[in-house]
């Protein structure tokens, strides 16, 4: 019947595909592409310190402690004579290997919990939700300690307590954005097919309440950034001598009045690195759902 | 014939984007006169609702942009006029029912206070004398004036088109743009309405474009007809024009292509094929890609429109 | 009417409630009909009459508070999750809003090829490729379009999509609904004879709901008039235009505008508005909203009833109206 070509049909094909419209708008947001700029700075940081400043970030030369910032030392040495810009890129490394970590596990646990919360609605939903409300009672720091505190210090036991502590946070997201999807069309047209709930749920509900969880992930990533460093400046963080700007923090406090660099490029590090995944975040959130700007 | 209170020549509005330009109207003339009733029929995507913003001097800017045309209403064009001036125009002489009465409420006020907001706007009158003006519209649109402290939530669709209506009518305008009033609505209410419309017209004398893809509407409540397809009007008569004398491939196809109500038919005769991108307008006729009547000097140069008979007006090689 | 051809779907009584803080809500109360192969049953109605309610309860996509359902010789009212998705090979559905039908990340042939990967009904990739492109070409669909995304395309060729998705497992039965209703007038012909040309084909059956009268006595063989959940006015589509017996459908079709100059002669503008059926009393729904209505019609449900042989209708006053001896 229509099988001839008209114009229409010509224009339509040409217009952009949906990731390549999102690529588009996301490059107009100048700061969503500062955050990216410097995200990418710090990952290169992360997956080659050695490359970048050595491997050695842990032998101490008492001789030249507290050196200021000089032509050798761009950062200066810390208390026990240690580059500062060495242990300052292995720190990226440490940070962003536990607040990675931390928020994967969270945002698959979190979202397979906001799913089936919003997809099945009713009681699942009553009980899920009110697990998540608990974990949201507690403040994140205090579960952080406590958990550490009752376990020990180490990296898996840190990205366990960051992970736990965010779960709430994703769930929520994730189960109101697809509570919208539940009641679309298109989810009734797929079970008129025969879909089953699993392949509802993973091919059609989820893409849809994709955009969201992208924001999220970017926004807790910078959150446990600065909950991995508040953990490890109060010293329940990272053992010694891993190298991590929470505990670099801690360590120039004492010294902030002679040798105030030590606590600074640590803590502009910080400032930075969550700075950087707020403005990703904005970004994406913008160019993932241009209707949400107004 | 009695005065024309509206004229609009040449009218051409464009929506300007990086990507592209969509032609949405393009040099569209047509005349309402007092009292009449005008139907400016399409489909989705025609430039009808933007012609009608485009009286209004409504359209969205950026990304529109109204290229050229003269918008002549009582001798005036508004073209020239002033955002100021407009402003006392909008509501007052000309004032426009849209489609979907749900979102053209504010749902936090309610409906008496919306409606008395309007008339405080563009006439003298105290608070008070305002209100009661509104219950009277109210009245008059066949809605108790004592729920006029009810908020919008509280009335079914129908309802809320006639106080839209109320709204429209509250200042005694002299032109009425309604845009698609009853699309959103059941057929019984349609029916409601759109008789309501048609006896406050007479009443008040009021002249009215209404816009619809319905030509079953256009057949009981106009006088005239304008046939619109992509930004361009393709034919432009009287009622008789249109219906017993239907001219233009396009409009002839838009009656093939609905079910007859009185006698059933095997099958349906539709038109092949789309509209045209409004923003990669084909050369020659927009209509000759689905045309039966196609031959190659349709697809270059520029139509003229011509009248077939006095008052019928048809934009088709095929009668020039 | 074709008695020789088999009775595809039969339904008895069926009853959709649904629980709302008012109390229940009678979307579909009580209803009965049946379709024959290849036949069309247009349901009609204004929103809120529970025809949709009654399309999607019929296949299963809303649980029925009560009833029985047969389809094809079986009894289909309860079944279990095996048993209803080996059903759904033949029931399928064509939804209203090609806008919103389908998920927008997926392509015009990963939506076709949906159906056909649930129910494995190709063997390799190049069967599936091969069965979608097939299924394009039957609904108009031109190949180039096959990667395309459905915000690219515009309502007419979504809504071919739908009905692609919908014969892609060579359904016998498809409930339609208000599968035009979103499209252009040029646009939703060409959907009408599509939908035409497949049942002549394929020897479909249709259910066919809908709002717009003149679509309902273009496609369909029998009629069946809804308001307020309950079926009002049965009778074959002919017959019905030929005479309405129910204050009702009467109203409803001179309602319609009629695009001929002079078509309306008599307007029957009915008052008031449709109610909600939450807790309906033992009345006539429609009595509240009736010229004709007098004190029984308050106090009792009219039943369905033949008042011509094969014209339904569910008025006490229906013979007194239209002047029929009992």
């Amino acid at each position: 019947m229509s099988k001839e070509m008209s114009t229409a049909d010509a224009i339509s094909m040409k217009k952009k595909s949906q990731f390549g419209d999102f690529v588009r708008r996301f490059k107009k947001n100048k700061g969503g592409i500062v955050g990216l700029l410097i995200i990418v700075m710090f990952l290169i940081c992360a997956l080659f310190p050695a490359q970048l400043v050595g491997e050695d970030y842990y032998s101490q030369d008492l001789s030249n402690r507290y050196c200021h910032p000089n032509a050798e030392h761009i950062f200066g040495t810390d208390e026990l004579g240690r580059d500062v810009l060495t242990r300052m890129v292995w720190g990226a490394r440490t940070s962003l290997e536990i607040s990675l970590s931390a928020v994967a596990v969270s945002c698959i646990l979190g979202t397979i919990v906001g799913c089936i919360a919003g997809f099945y609605g009713g009681v699942t939903d009553n009980i899920l939700m009110r697990i998540m409300d608990v974990l949201m009672a507690i403040p994140s720091t205090l579960l952080g300690i406590s958990i550490v505190a009752a376990f020990g210090s180490s990296i898996y036991v840190l990205i366990f307590a960051m992970g736990i502590s965010s779960i709430a946070g994703f769930s929520r997201i994730c189960r109101s954005s697809v509570i919208t999807i539940r009641d679309q069309e298109y989810i009734e047209a797929a079970r008129a097919t025969g879909a089953s709930d699993f392949r509802i749920i993973t091919k059609y509900v989820l893409p849809n309440a994709l955009a969201p969880i992208i924001v999220q992930i970017s926004m807790s990533i910078a959150a446990s950034i600065l909950s991995i460093s508040g953990l490890s400046f109060i010293g329940l963080g990272v053992p010694a001598p891993t190298p991590e700007w929470g505990s670099m923090l801690s360590n120039g406090r004492q010294v902030i009045r002679d040798h105030a660099y030590i606590v600074i490029f640590p803590g502009v590090a910080i400032m930075l690195a969550v700075f950087a995944f707020n403005l990703l975040g904005d970004g994406l959130r913008d160019a993932l759902d241009p209707r949400l700007k107004s | 014939m009695a005065n024309n209170i509206l004229e609009i020549k040449d009218l051409t509005i464009h929506y300007v984007t990086d990507q592209e330009t969509v032609k949405a109207v393009n040099g569209i003339s047509l005349q309402i006169a007092e009292g009449e009733s005008l139907g400016l029929v399409g489909e989705t995507g025609a430039g009808k609702t933007t012609t009608a913003l485009g009286i209004m001097r409504l359209v969205p800017d950026p990304p529109g942009r109204v290229i050229g045309g003269e918008i002549i209403y009582k001798g005036e064009d508004l073209m020239k006029k002033s955002e100021h001036e407009m402003r006392s125009i909008r509501g007052h002489q000309i004032s426009m029912i849209f489609q979907d009465p749900m979102t053209a409420l504010n749902p936090v006020e309610t409906v008496g206070y919306q409606i008395a907001e309007v008339i405080r706007l563009h006439q003298n009158l105290s608070k008070r004398d305002a209100e009661l003006k509104a219950m009277e519209m109210m009245e008059l649109v066949g809605i108790e004036g004592a729920r006029a402290g009810e908020y919008p939530h509280q009335f079914s669709g129908g309802m809320k088109q006639r106080i839209v209506i109320a709204m429209a009518l509250a200042c005694d305008p002299s032109l009425l743009l309604a845009d698609e009033p009853t699309t959103a609505l059941d057929v019984t209410i349609q029916e409601q309405v759109l008789d309501l419309i048609d006896n406050l017209k007479k009443q008040f004398n009021t002249s009215m474009l209404l816009i619809t893809h319905d030509l079953g509407i256009v057949a009981e409540v106009c006088d005239k007809v304008a046939i619109m397809y992509a930004g361009e009007i393709v034919e432009y008569g009287t009622l008789e024009h249109i219906y017993n004398n239907t001219s233009h491939p396009y409009t002839q196809g838009l009656f093939g292509s609905i079910p007859n109500f009185n006698s059933k038919t095997h099958r349906l005769k539709p038109i092949k094929g789309l509209m045209p991108d409004p923003a990669n307008l084909p050369d020659g006729c927009v209509f000759a890609d689905r045309c039966p009547h196609a031959k190659d000097e349709c697809r270059s140069g520029k139509l003229v429109t011509k009248e077939i008979e006095p008052g019928h007006l048809v934009r088709c090689r095929l009668f020039e | 009417m074709a008695e020789d051809k088999k009775t595809m779907l039969q339904v008895e009584e069926l009853t959709k409630f649904f629980k709302t803080p008012r109390g229940d809500l009678h979307a579909v109360d009580h209803v009965n009909f049946s379709i024959k192969e290849g036949q069309t049953l247009g349901v009609v109605g204004e929103s809120g009459c529970g025809k949709s309610t009654l399309g999607r309860t019929v296949i299963h996509l809303h649980e029925k508070t009560s009833g029985k359902i047969w389809f094809d010789g079986k009894d289909i009212s309860d079944v279990t999750k095996p048993q209803l998705k080996e059903l759904r090979r033949d029931m399928q559905m064509i939804f209203q809003d090609p806008f919103s039908s389908l998920n927008p990340r997926m392509s015009v042939s990963q939506l076709i090829a949906e159906p056909l990967l649930i129910y494995k009904e190709t063997k390799n990739s190049n069967e599936l490729a091969q069965r979608v492109g097939q299924l394009m070409d039957t609904v108009g669909l031109a190949a180039r379009l096959s990667n395309a995304y459905p915000h690219e395309l515009d309502g007419g060729r979504r809504q071919r999509i739908g009905v692609a998705r919908a014969l892609a497992l060579n359904p016998k039965f498809i409930v339609c609904d208000e599968p035009v209703s979103a499209l252009d007038v040029s646009i939703q012909a060409q959907i009408i004879n599509l939908m035409q040309d497949l049942q002549e084909e394929r020897n479909l059956t249709y259910m066919f709901i809908t709002h717009d009268m003149s679509v309902v006595r273009h496609i369909s063989n029998d009629i069946m008039v809804m308001y307020l959940g309950c079926a009002v006015e049965f009778a074959d589509s002919e017959e019905m235009f030929r005479q309405r017996l129910h204050p009702y459908t009467k109203a409803l079709l001179s309602a319609v505008p009629i695009p001929e100059i002079g078509a309306k002669k008599e307007r029957k503008v009915i008052k008031g508005e449709l109610t909600s059926p939450i807790n309906p009393g033992d009345e006539c729904r429609f009595a509240k909203r009736c010229p004709f209505a007098s004190e029984e019609c308050f106090h009792k449900t009219p039943a369905l009833e033949e008042v011509v042989p094969g014209h339904f209708v569910a008025c006490h006053k229906v013979r007194e109206i239209n002047d029929i001896q009992a």
